[in-house]
């Protein structure tokens, strides 16, 4: 489990995390939503340390990452895959060094064994057959596979996601949204989404935190967000046409 | 960016930088790679200008000697000194300066803005490290080399000018080369080498690592890497010659 205890985050004079507070459960999908510039972001980047908080705690199954140096938070990030918006696959390597690379860093296993780590994840994410493709051979999708190939690489205990639907199709979209789900609940992982794609929030949203002006304003599950008359979550929610019929 | 910002931010960037490889293996592959790129594919250009330069100063020397009492030996001496002193070590690392650190800061600028380094960072790998100093080490170790190569094709290209043209026989060339040779000079040369390759790699590591934004930050960081690189190379040379020639 993850915890936010009382987050706050100025840039200069803008508080852009104000008093955010909020836990994220272990084998769920925890999605956090909210329009652009609301903070989401800010906050996602916050929980694994690639922002730094002003004030509140950050608590990995009860370890405070925010009290931790660089040396120190080394071991929990081990612990972290995360989905970049763009699948941050590194250029200069092909797919197979892109999944073996957390391998070779962290662990000393022998060629074998990590690259039947690596077929075994590719294989996860229904890639086969793509280890010598270079990263500007792959599709969209494919390279949010390999992303996330590369993210579970390690059996991490924690999964971040942002935008993991950006830039592709809906029926893409949903295969990588049933494929993040899948592997929270096969592998019993702590995953958080940061997205504003509907069809995400109400398909794989176990639990939902509404991040609106830097405050966190609503939390609930993918059903609840069908009842709930908090006009800032509606008006975000089922702002066109489309889904505002099917609040209707 | 405010200078004392900027130096602060290069000096807390190099106490990242300046640690302990994580996987040694992976440094040497990395390692390899850099002599590959920063070195190896820098040498046609280098071999290129180098001629050409001693070339250039042979012909220009040899044609302003109008005094019978000057030797015609005068023109490989000339050369050499020319050639060790300051085209090799200086004017060829600006060229470095421009092929290799644009070239080191937009590798580091577009790997910033694609989050790449920020992937680096989430799987606990210390990225100033694992990018820039595979990059430095290679740089110091390689340019020297590089250097050397340097002069003797400058040396080279004074003597194909001489012959080529016929104002200059060999024999005078190579005694003028001979004259009062000091061993010293290329230290002092080599010396100044491994300080600009240091600026090179580190300032365009720098320039590249701090990029934000998108594809026009990565140009501009990628200029101001050699802008800067430059502007130092030249203060640094100033001052190396006053330190290690008086």
């Amino acid at each position: 489990m993850i915890e936010a205890k009382n987050l706050n985050k100025y840039f200069g004079d803008r508080h852009v995390l104000i008093d955010v507070s909020h836990h994220f459960e272990k084998g769920q999908t925890n999605l956090v939503i909210g329009q652009s510039g609301s903070g989401k972001t800010v906050f996602m980047k916050a929980l694994v340390g690639l922002i730094e908080v002003d004030t509140g705690e950050i608590l990995y199954d009860e370890r405070d990452f925010t009290r931790m140096n660089f040396e120190q938070r080394k071991t929990i990030r081990q612990e972290i895959g995360m989905l970049f918006q763009g699948s941050a696959l590194f250029d200069s390597m092909n797919v197979e060094q892109n999944v073996m690379f957390p391998l070779n860093m962290f662990t000393n296993k022998t060629f074998e064994e990590k690259l039947e780590r690596v077929n075994f994840v590719l294989k996860r994410v229904n890639l086969e057959d793509v280890n010598k493709l270079m990263t500007p051979e792959l599709s969209g999708g494919m390279r949010k596979r390999v992303a996330i190939a590369r993210a579970i690489a390690m059996n991490p205990k924690y999964l971040f996601c942002d935008e993991p639907n950006s830039g592709l199709d809906p029926q893409t979209s949903g295969v990588i949204d049933i494929l993040i789900k899948e592997i929270t609940q096969e592998y019993q992982i702590t995953t958080i989404v940061n997205t504003h794609d509907m069809n995400s929030v109400l398909s794989i949203g176990d639990n939902v935190a509404f991040i609106f002006k830097g405050k966190l304003w609503w939390t609930g599950s993918k059903d609840e967000i069908l009842q709930t008359d908090n006009r800032e979550l509606n008006d975000f929610v089922f702002g066109t046409e489309l889904t505002s019929r099917l609040k209707k | 960016m405010n200078l004392f910002y900027a130096i602060g931010k290069y000096v807390m960037l190099m106490r990242r930088v300046f640690t302990r490889p994580q996987k040694r293996k992976i440094f040497r592959q990395q390692l390899f790679t850099e002599f590959q790129s920063l070195g190896i594919d820098s040498l046609g250009i280098v071999v290129f200008i180098s001629i050409f330069m001693g070339a250039v100063v042979a012909i220009q020397t040899a044609y302003n000697i109008d005094s019978p009492l000057i030797p015609l030996s005068m023109v490989g001496f000339t050369v050499r000194q020319s050639v060790i002193l300051e085209f090799s070590p200086t004017v060829i690392s600006l060229i470095l300066a421009g092929k290799v650190g644009s070239r080191i800061a937009s590798e580091i600028g577009t790997m910033r803005v694609t989050e790449q380094i920020d992937a680096f960072e989430i799987m606990g790998v210390n990225s100033a490290n694992y990018l820039i100093f595979p990059k430095m080490v290679a740089a110091l170790l390689i340019n020297p080399i590089l250097i050397i190569i340097s002069m003797w094709m400058g040396i080279l290209g004074g003597w194909l000018a001489m012959v080529l043209t016929g104002l200059v026989t060999t024999h005078d060339y190579v005694s003028g080369l001979r004259v009062d040779f000091e061993g010293y000079t290329i230290f002092y040369a080599l010396a100044k080498t491994v300080v600009f390759a240091y600026i090179i790699s580190t300032v365009s590591g720098f320039f590249g690592y701090e990029t934000e934004g998108g594809a026009l930050e990565v140009g501009q960081a990628s200029t101001k890497a050699v802008v800067y690189s430059s502007i130092l190379i030249i203060l640094f040379n100033l001052v190396l010659t006053q330190i290690l020639l008086t």
